[in-house]
């Protein structure tokens, strides 16, 4: 597997990133901040208010280097994309497999399943370091028995059902991780979160789900169009396919830790007039940086049998979503935890 | 209709003879990754194909010469041809290499396919190319046998058969080829070699 390289995360408003030889420099104003060789990076992010010279989006495209903006909040606005790759038969195949309800759901129910033994996983790490609760006790047994449904399933609309069901069973249980104070967890909630729980875990969510893009199509494939989540104009739903297995073991287990060892508090939070709970500038900022030091930490990838780095993580299974296109594979190999 | 076929480069037999899985990569699922090795042979290349024709002792040399077979359905790009003022005229092909001299093929393959064109395009007989080692500064005679011959029409079929079906065939066996391959983290031989899904995918239910 290839190395993880760097992300850079520019929240300094008005700042400006512009090309110098194979370098990024950014500057504000007439200060130059920072100068990093871009081989050394594989990411960047923008926050609110920054430029980025022309020159140096095309070089991103050219490199590999994702570069995406947000606005301050955190809220998606654009990304750049290169030249796209010329994997034409493979995207091909990408969109006839999609149409085809045999192929989406021998992947649809293999990316469910993962998700469901992932979630599965966090519930039994919980009752292994915390002790025996009866209710989280009671969905472990209720996510084995989604598990071997989900097996079965014969169509990408059955999957989805199962996958509800178990998305229920898990939340329903997930306020006893939550061992810190003034931090409670009634349920999952958007558009918007009404809660800092459910604030996390969006962001978080959405932090991955871009991530999974930008890996897509680093590899070729189309991050619109899914197995799992059908077309929905303007939606990722590859990139959400992906992120299913990503959700419990990954995003949840991170809210979890930031929450539990207070690193993330109450006040970090605003209450917006129309109820929706943001991160504040510094909320987010403490959250960014925890995101990156996590990324680099490495996880053992039981299909690849090595350890490679938390945020390679959605290439690695974009990956293995090509190489099963190109009938490398029999069945599409899903991360989940051993 | 002129595009029906994909063209087969003579720079592609290379790859090849290297790993099938590798010339796949790059000419069907056009995936390119530089290393060390492809840039500093695209270097040298362009250092190459830079010249213009020179004349030396009743021997004319040619750069960057257009060639094809329609028989064998290649084409290419000459590094060099040495052409001798004798009548007729005898063609020397001459391949400019960054490596070693090797025990295997692909580099000879490369430049019999050349050969083979050109015999075909002047209706003559090459007995006879060398290739220019970089790393070595050395130059290496090839005598065009029969046995070269039948393993570069053999290695040009197989390419015309991959890029027809449009199949990326797995990994090569030999290991060792896979160390100095640039393409080694986009096609992860050890993890593609064999197919260990079926069992994966038992692990994950069955636990």
């Amino acid at each position: 597997m290839k190395k993880m390289l760097n992300t850079l995360y520019i929240t300094r408003q008005e700042s400006y990133l512009h090309k110098e030889r194979e370098t990024i420099v950014i500057k504000q104003g007439k200060e130059k901040l920072a100068q990093i060789p871009a081989i050394a990076i594989s990411n960047i992010l923008c926050f609110g208010q920054i430029s980025v010279s022309p020159f140096l989006m095309g070089y991103c495209g050219e490199q590999g280097i994702g570069l995406s903006f947000y606005s301050e909040h955190g809220k998606f606005l654009a990304r750049v994309q290169g030249r796209q790759s010329g994997n034409v038969l493979l995207r091909r195949t990408q969109y006839r497999w999609a149409d085809d309800e045999e192929k989406s759901v021998s992947i649809a129910r293999l990316m469910v399943a993962a998700k469901i033994a992932n979630a599965r996983s966090v519930l039994m790490r919980e009752l292994r370091n915390h002790g025996d609760k009866l209710d989280v006790s009671a969905a472990v047994d209720k996510l084995a028995v989604s598990l071997r449904q989900v097996k079965n399933a014969s169509s990408v609309g059955q999957s989805m059902g199962i996958e509800g069901d178990a998305a229920s069973c898990y939340f329903g249980v997930l306020n006893d991780l939550l061992h810190g104070h003034g931090f409670v967890f009634n349920g999952r909630v958007r558009r918007p979160p009404t809660d800092p729980v459910n604030a996390l875990l969006s962001y978080a969510y959405s932090l991955i789900t871009h991530e999974c893009a930008s890996a897509l199509q680093g590899v070729g494939l189309d991050p619109y169009v899914g197995f799992l989540h059908q077309d929905r104009p303007g939606r990722l739903s590859l990139a959400l396919d992906l992120l299913e297995e990503f959700r419990a073991p990954w995003a949840d287990r991170f809210v979890l830790t930031q929450i539990n060892r207070k690193e993330i508090k109450p006040c970090d939070f605003n209450t917006e007039a129309g109820g929706a709970v943001r991160l504040t500038d510094k909320g987010r900022k403490k959250f960014l940086a925890a995101w990156q030091i996590r990324k680099q930490d490495k996880i053992y990838h039981p299909y690849f049998q090595e350890s490679v780095a938390i945020g390679l993580l959605p290439h690695c299974q974009a990956m293995l979503l090509v190489r099963h296109l190109r009938g490398d594979t029999e069945f599409y190999p899903p991360y989940y935890l051993k | 209709m002129e595009d029906l076929k994909q063209p087969l480069f003579i720079s592609a037999l290379q790859h090849q003879a290297y790993c099938p899985r590798q010339f796949a990569l790059i000419h069907i699922e056009q995936v390119w990754d530089e290393n060390r090795f492809t840039a500093e042979g695209q270097l040298l290349h362009e250092r190459v194909d830079s010249g213009v024709a020179e004349q030396r002792s009743g021997v004319r040399s040619e750069r960057g010469v257009l060639i094809e077979s329609r028989q064998y359905q290649i084409s290419g790009i000459m590094d060099l041809l040495e052409i001798s003022q004798d009548d007729p005229p005898g063609y020397f092909p001459v391949e400019y290499k960054r490596g070693k001299p090797k025990v295997e093929d692909w580099d000879r393959i490369q430049l019999c396919a050349q050969a083979l064109c050109i015999e075909e395009m002047r209706a003559t007989t090459v007995a006879e190319g060398a290739i220019w080692y970089w790393e070595v500064r050395q130059r290496e005679s090839i005598e065009i046998d029969e046995g070269l011959r039948q393993t570069t029409l053999e290695t040009i079929q197989m390419s015309h058969e991959i890029l027809a079906s449009g199949i990326t065939p797995p990994p090569a066996e030999d290991k060792k080829r896979c160390r100095a391959c640039s393409l080694k983290h986009l096609c992860e031989p050890s993890v593609f070699r064999n197919d260990s899904s079926g069992s994966y995918i038992q692990g994950l239910f069955g636990s």
